[in-house]
């Protein structure tokens, strides 16, 4: 009797972020088609949807988006790869850690946007100051979120562990890598989602391709339906990151007997 | 050493503190309880209580006699050798359990003998066999979290027992738990204990717990931590709670903490 009862409500549940959407994609088009805006400056969703076609059919869109993701994951790989044993070490041995603090402490503020001209007179045009910028984008939380992981870890593993005879590889492999895990993963999570953003900019100054690069080229012959089409672009990629990571994360997590993440969203 | 003409029915002394002390000194911010000079032997085979109220350092002391913290003075041998640094041999059973989250059930008891690099199959068998023992048949790949505390304990229990030690360390163990899991583990581990021929070194804080558990109790007393009295539980097993001679030592054990 009770489901039977809320059934009605749990498919208005479901919908209803789809409903909202939709509401707000109206209410664009219609804004769109009052003609408050020259089209040029507010572009209908209907003249984005076509702008998106178009620089699918020939395969561009597509282009621009590998272009971004192979920086992405290639500054995000190579910066987990140093960040996670580098902030394990650090966290280990307080001393090292303080010995280090100083100087952790006065990069991590810098925009990763701060560095984008030493990239470029460093690393020339091309992937490489991308690259650059999103090692720094990512290397700085991560870093921080393993070191913090590391020392927060419960003594009695530790303990415990060494009391059954453990190796220091034994610790590093058995003990600190699931116990630091949720923290750390989060971490890379937030990075991930970061350098996205990040890398948008690094495109738009010293880059002749990717979404940043599209969206400033499109700007340029003043096709705004096509730069609104690169930022929806951008959201949705964006968007779809975030899910895998977090699909990857609670299967992990199911291993490891922590609880799931709740995905925000729908 | 013994002047015993029946030497074989004497046991063998297991543990040997001499002479031992720990001072923390004050700068060091450390809150764990010191202990002024202790001397004791702890036999082979027996089950042995430490008695004391909290700051006492009855916690300092069982740290030190199983290797994870350095006396300021003194030592500490086991079959008389020097012993310094934490051994398989002997293993620690905390208040927290210290099961790691992330292994089920089955991988936590397994984890002695993964460090130890026993064959697979052998890790296998003994871990089923003492997850049997503690009657945690069934429950093999659950996760610590959906378990209940008297259910933790019972894994540390046997992740402890597979690894096949010598002497088991036990602070406070039972702590955490309601005093129904609290009454069923104590009659658990003497029934194992009796099983398995370990020697036990149990902290504790509740009296009847160490006059039902114990060959001997070493009461403790605060400031400085030490240790007062050694008493001789002279009770048939299995013991009774409510009977005369129980509650007239506990009488007698309470007059000696309150002095």
């Amino acid at each position: 009797m009770v489901s039977e009862k809320n059934r009605p409500s749990k498919i208005l549940r479901f919908l209803m972020p789809y409903l909202v959407l939709v509401f707000c994609i109206g209410i664009w088009q219609a804004i769109a088609m009052s003609g408050w805006f020259l089209p040029d400056l507010l572009p209908s969703p209907v003249a984005v949807f076509q702008a998106t076609l178009e620089l699918g059919q020939n395969g561009i869109l597509f282009q621009h988006i590998l272009a971004s993701l192979v920086r992405v994951f290639a500054g995000f790989g190579l910066a987990v790869l140093v960040a996670v044993p580098m902030g394990f070490v650090l966290g280990r041995y307080r001393r090292l850690q303080e010995a280090f603090n100083p100087i952790i402490q006065i990069l991590r503020p810098i925009s990763p946007i701060a560095w984008i001209p030493l990239a470029i007179l460093w690393f020339g045009i091309g992937d490489k100051p991308a690259i650059f910028i999103i090692f720094i984008t990512t290397f700085f939380p991560v870093l921080v979120a393993s070191i913090t992981s590391v020392r927060n870890i419960e003594p009695i593993y530790v303990k415990t562990a060494v009391n059954f005879g453990a190796s220091d590889r034994d610790i590093l492999i058995k003990i600190i890598l699931p116990a630091t895990f949720p923290h750390v993963f989060v971490s890379l999570r937030i990075a991930l989602g970061t350098a996205w953003v990040i890398i948008v900019a690094a495109e738009m100054v010293g880059m002749r391709s990717g979404l940043g690069f599209l969206i400033l080229d499109a700007r340029n012959f003043l096709r705004t339906d096509m730069v609104v089409a690169g930022m929806l672009t951008i959201g949705l990629v964006g968007f779809a990151l975030d899910r895998i990571m977090v699909s990857i994360e609670n299967r992990i997590r199911k291993r490891w007997g922590y609880k799931h993440v709740h995905i925000f969203g729908f | 050493m013994s002047t015993y003409s029946d030497s074989e029915k004497q046991p063998m002394q297991k543990i040997i503190i001499d002479n031992l002390s720990k001072n923390y000194s004050a700068d060091a911010g450390k809150l764990d309880a010191a202990l002024d000079t202790t001397n004791l032997a702890i036999l082979d085979g027996e089950f042995f209580c430490i008695l004391g109220p909290s700051g006492c350092g009855k916690s300092t002391l069982l740290n030190i006699l199983a290797g994870f913290v350095q006396p300021t003075s003194g030592s500490v041998s086991i079959d008389g050798m020097p012993h310094t640094h934490p051994d398989p041999r002997f293993v620690m059973m905390d208040q927290e359990f210290g099961l790691f989250p992330w292994l089920t059930v089955l991988e936590n008891v397994k984890f002695g003998l993964e460090i130890k690099h026993a064959d697979k199959r052998e890790q296998d068998r003994i871990a089923h066999q003492f997850i049997d023992l503690v009657h945690l048949h069934g429950f093999e790949d659950r996760h610590p979290f959906e378990l209940s505390g008297g259910m933790k304990q019972r894994v540390a229990l046997a992740r402890t027992l597979s690894v096949n030690p010598e002497i088991i360390f036990m602070d406070e163990p039972f702590n955490a738990l309601d005093m129904v899991m609290r009454i069923g583990l104590q009659d658990e581990i003497i029934r194992l204990w009796t099983e398995h021929d370990k020697t036990i070194v149990f902290v504790t804080h509740d009296i009847e717990e160490s006059i039902y558990l114990a060959d001997r109790i070493a009461i403790m007393k605060n400031s400085p931590g030490r240790i007062e009295k050694v008493i001789k539980v002279e009770l048939d097993r299995p013991r009774s709670r409510d009977s005369d001679s129980f509650y007239k030592l506990k009488n007698k054990i309470l007059r000696e903490i309150t002095l």
